[in-house]
This record gives C-alpha cells, structure tokens and sequence, in this order.
C-alpha cells in the first residue's frame, strides 16, 4: 500500500499556520505530537452529541458515552496486541503510569535490599519513582550502561539481572533516538526471575508494536505523542500481575463495596481508576489509534526511517565537524529522534534563532538528566519527526541552523 | 515579531564570547550558591568575598561558573562586574532594580533604587520581548541573592 504523505500532512490543521507569513516547521513530536481533524473532529462530535457520565447511569446517552468509552479501550489494547481491552487501564499520562507500576505492584512486591534494574537512557519518569522508591522502601537501584554509539551494552546484562526483582527499561529513548531489543530484553529479565516493565512512550507513536511478541509483563504510554489529546495514557499490564496488585488511588469507580470498616475493590481495570475519567480525552485517544490503523504503523515507521536517514545525511554533509548527532547513526535500531550539538552554541541559542523560521525544536536536558552527565552536556538541542513531516521540513531546519552561524559566528 | 537583534546585542555576544570574572573563590572565606534553571539543565554558582570596610559590608570579590546560554552565561558576566566593589546593601538595590527591567515585580523596592545605575545591563532589556528567556537572564541574580542570604 502506498501512502499519500501530502494528505497525511493536510489532515493536520496547525500545520497550515503560518508565522510572518512562513509555515510552521514543526520538529518536536518527540514532545508531544500534532491533531489530525480526525481527532479534534470526534473529541467535538462526541462533546456535542454524547457527552455523559460513564459507568454510573442508565439513561441512554450514559450509556451511550460508557460504550464509545469502553471502545477506545478497545481499539486501544488491538493497537498494541493486548490479549484484552481489561489489561488497559488509563491513566492520566505515562508518567503516572510509570508511578503506578511503581507505587502499586513495587509497594506490594519489593522490599527494602530488593534490587530494580533500569538503564542510563531512562526519562526522569522511569528514574525518579524508582528514586522514590529507594527512599520510602530502601530498594536499590542498578543500571545498564550504553555503547559508544549509544546503544545499550548488554554485554554484562545476565550479571546486572541476577537478583533482580525488575526490569524497567526504554523501547525507544527520547533523547538518543535509540530503539532497544525488546523482546531479547524481556527474555533475559524472566529468565532471571524479574518482571519486565517497558517504556513505550517514544515506540508506541511510531512503530508496530506488539505486547504479546515482546513477552513484556507491563508497557505504559501516552496519548499525547500519538495524535490524541493530552491529559490520557495507558498502562498496559498483564492480568495476573494487575489482578494481584493493590489500588492506586481511590475513591468512587474503583470499588465493589464500601462499608464503615473498609472497602473492596472493583475488578481490573476499573480498580486503578478512581474518579471521573479523562472522557473526552479517552474518544480522542481511540480516534488517534484508529487514524493511525487507518495509514498503517508499518508504513509510518517506513516514512519516518526514511525522512530520518535523510536528515542524519542532510545535516552531517551540510555541516560535517560542525554538528554532532547523538546516538547511533543505523536508522534500523533509531527512531526519528535527532539530539545534536551544533558549534558550540548553546541549544537555547540554536532553538531561540530556529524560531525566527518557525522551526519548532526542543532545547534542555529533555528531563533525562543523567543521559546528559554521560554525554557530557547540560542540553542539547533536538529536532523529532512524525508521520505528517516531509523532506522540506529537513531542508528548513538545515537552512536555520546557518542563521544561528551567522549570530555567533565561531565561538 | 520582536527580531533577535533585540536580544543578541553586540554586548550581550561580548559578554557570552569573553566572561568576566569567571572561576572560584575558595570556600570559606568566601560564600557561594548554586543555581539550576531546571528547564533547561543550566547550573551557575555564584562566589561572593564580603568584607567590611569602614563598618559597611561590601562585595570585595566575585567569581561566577558553570554553563549555560547567551543570554545566562552574559547576564552573570555583567552581574560580577556590576556588583564588585559595590557595598552589599547597593548590590541589592541593583538586584531590585534589574528584576524590574524583567518585569518581574519587586515587593520592597525602595525609592532609592531609581538612582541605581544599571550601565551596561540595560543591554539586557530586550530578553522581555522573549518571555521564556527571562528565566535565562534572572538565573545569576536569584543565585547571587542566595549567595549573599547565605
């Protein structure tokens, strides 16, 4: 099947905006993605036409809005080959999906001395509940180092597994672009007797993915980096461990009863998900994965391999010594993820003076502090695409880039 | 659209290109504070000698390192050369006085403080039309506050 990328591109509305009179440039999905009309199209229809409670009322349109609910669960577990919309439970990002796995199947499964393995190429999101962790329960925490080219090294990985309790790792980092060996990595935890826990944030968006082929025991994402709305992510988990673990937090919608000396709980998923939920936010999030179906994952990540070659060549021809790329240079094993330095000047510099052509990219640490100290940088500048960015949007970043030259000159 | 020329004056790229009074002062005698602009990564810290003369405190040294961007690394190369020498109760007049070129509301702005000269860090004063890069420019002065609270 063939794509027309340049409809894809015109189903997103913001992309027709332009500033002083030239088109946004939008290189920053790795931070959060752009709507399509699909998207925006059904979060409206639905708040214009079905908008209810859900779970708790018999009239029609509740019950109504209940359904359309539960079938962006659905479409949400077949988008990442759950074995059941049940092992979804929505959260209010991958961040605290992150917290949940943590707080919940951490609270009630490891004690202090415990070990948790995680990598060096973690977001702050899969460092500092663990962090939390180590403090409140006296957890120890290990680490997976990376290659040269920014790869994890898991040369020593069967030594750095024994004993652990889990394993909580990127399947794609936001920073290095880097995609790591899932599945072999799942292996390795359960055959040392630990969970797997996968942070799919930065892969789900882009990629095929399969929990089932992973042999993964939990993944979280979120809905924002994926042409849905913010406010709404997702753990993924499976039965058996989500059956077992305590609630999150509570309140109403996650229980069975409540009496005067305690309470129980509602079934999986309903048991992680106290209070009224994102709604709205839940359609879009359905209307997302379903728009994505629509052009297909297999042909997003082909797009994506391509124009990120093109843009790995583009800018190391253009500016060769100048520039540094991070992380590995086979678009194979990286997503469309592009941190770089660019002659020393400062990347709050380099994205202040892209603006001036609307080139939209994210300048910081991109909250994985300890990524930054091993590639000895405080920041770095970083330019991410999607499915909606072509070859022009490259050659605009490759012509800003000399603006900022022009200012600083060589320092 | 406010242009860059507003932001990267000739003196500002001076400044970043060639710091001021970059490096340490030994701890004690001297003082210092660490700033983070959590944002963004950047870390400066600020080292301050503080010494009476003629019964005044006054800011007979300062040392400023770290990293960080133009308009950061510029900001606290001017901000040492502004406050040394001066009287530690000027210094906070000063403070004051550049927070209000940011925009940002001072709550115990003394009349005095109108007469304070702000010299070359007027250059500064286009950062406003770049709100996000306030923070950039206000970082080595809320260090250097904590430094002299210290």
């Amino acid at each position: 099947m063939t794509v027309d990328w340049a409809a894809v591109r015109a189903d997103f509305p913001i992309l027709q905006r332009e500033i002083d009179g030239r088109p946004l440039v939008y290189l920053d999905s790795g931070n959060t993605s752009q709507k399509p009309t699909q998207v925006i199209e059904a979060m409206n229809e639905f708040q214009r036409t079905s908008y209810a409670p859900i779970n708790r009322s018999a009239y029609r349109i509740a019950a109504e809005a209940t359904e359309r609910f539960e079938g962006a669960r659905s479409a949400v577990a077949r988008f990442i080959n759950a074995p059941s919309a049940d092992e979804i439970v929505f959260t209010k990002n991958a961040t605290e999906a992150l917290n949940l796995i943590a707080t919940s199947w951490g609270g009630a499964n490891l004690r202090a001395g415990d070990t948790v393995l995680l990598t060096h190429m973690e977001h702050h999101a899969n460092i500092v509940p663990w962090h939390m962790l180590a403090q409140s329960a006296g957890i120890e925490l290990r680490w997976v180092p990376l290659t040269a080219d920014g790869q994890l090294d898991v040369g020593d990985l069967d030594r750095l597994l024994d004993g652990v309790k889990a394993f909580s790792f990127t399947a794609m980092s936001n920073v290095l672009g880097t995609i790591t060996p899932v599945a072999m990595l799942c292996d390795a935890a359960r055959r040392a007797g630990a969970i797997s826990i996968v942070d799919a944030c930065q892969f789900v968006p882009h990629n095929v993915t399969d929990v089932q082929a992973w042999g993964a025991d939990f993944a979280v994402f979120s809905s924002h980096k994926m042409c849905g709305p913010s406010g709404i992510g997702a753990v993924w988990g499976r039965m058996e461990l989500l059956d077992a673990m305590p609630p999150y937090i509570g309140g109403g919608n996650m229980i069975a009863d409540v009496r005067l000396d305690g309470f129980t709980c509602a079934p999986v998923p309903a048991k992680f998900e106290a209070g009224t939920p994102p709604i709205t936010e839940a359609i879009g999030f359905g209307a997302a994965v379903e728009y994505l179906e629509s052009i297909g994952m297999h042909e997003v990540r082909r797009h994506e391999m391509e124009l990120t070659r093109y843009a790995l060549d583009t800018l190391n021809e253009r500016y060769g010594d100048d520039i540094t790329i991070h992380g590995p240079d086979n678009i194979e094993v990286r997503g469309g993820v592009m941190s770089f330095a660019f002659r020393d000047i400062h990347p709050h510099d380099i994205s202040q003076v892209l603006d001036e052509r609307n080139v939209c990219v994210r300048a910081g640490h991109h909250c994985a502090k300890p990524l930054m100290r091993l590639l000895g940088v405080n920041a770095t500048a970083r330019a991410s695409v999607y499915l909606y960015n072509d070859r022009s949007d490259i050659d605009e970043l490759a012509d800003a880039l000399d603006g900022a030259s022009d200012i600083f000159g060589v320092l | 659209m406010p242009g860059l020329e507003d932001l990267y004056r000739e003196i500002i790229l001076d400044h970043y290109r060639t710091p001021r009074n970059r490096g340490e002062l030994p701890v004690p005698p001297a003082r210092h504070a660490e700033g983070h602009n959590p944002l963004c990564g950047d870390e400066i810290t600020v080292f301050l000698d503080v010494q009476q003369v003629d019964g005044v405190d006054v800011v007979s040294d300062v040392k400023v390192s770290g990293q960080g961007c133009s308009i950061s690394q510029s900001s606290a190369s001017m901000m040492s050369q502004a406050v040394k020498g001066k009287p530690v109760a000027e210094v906070r007049a000063l403070v004051r006085k550049f927070k209000g070129l940011m925009s940002i509301e001072v709550d115990d702005a003394g009349a005095a403080d109108v007469d304070v000269p702000l010299g070359d860090l007027e250059a500064l004063q286009g950062v406003v039309k770049f709100p996000v890069r306030i923070k950039c420019a206000t970082l080595a002065w809320n260090t250097l506050t904590q430094a002299l609270d210290s």
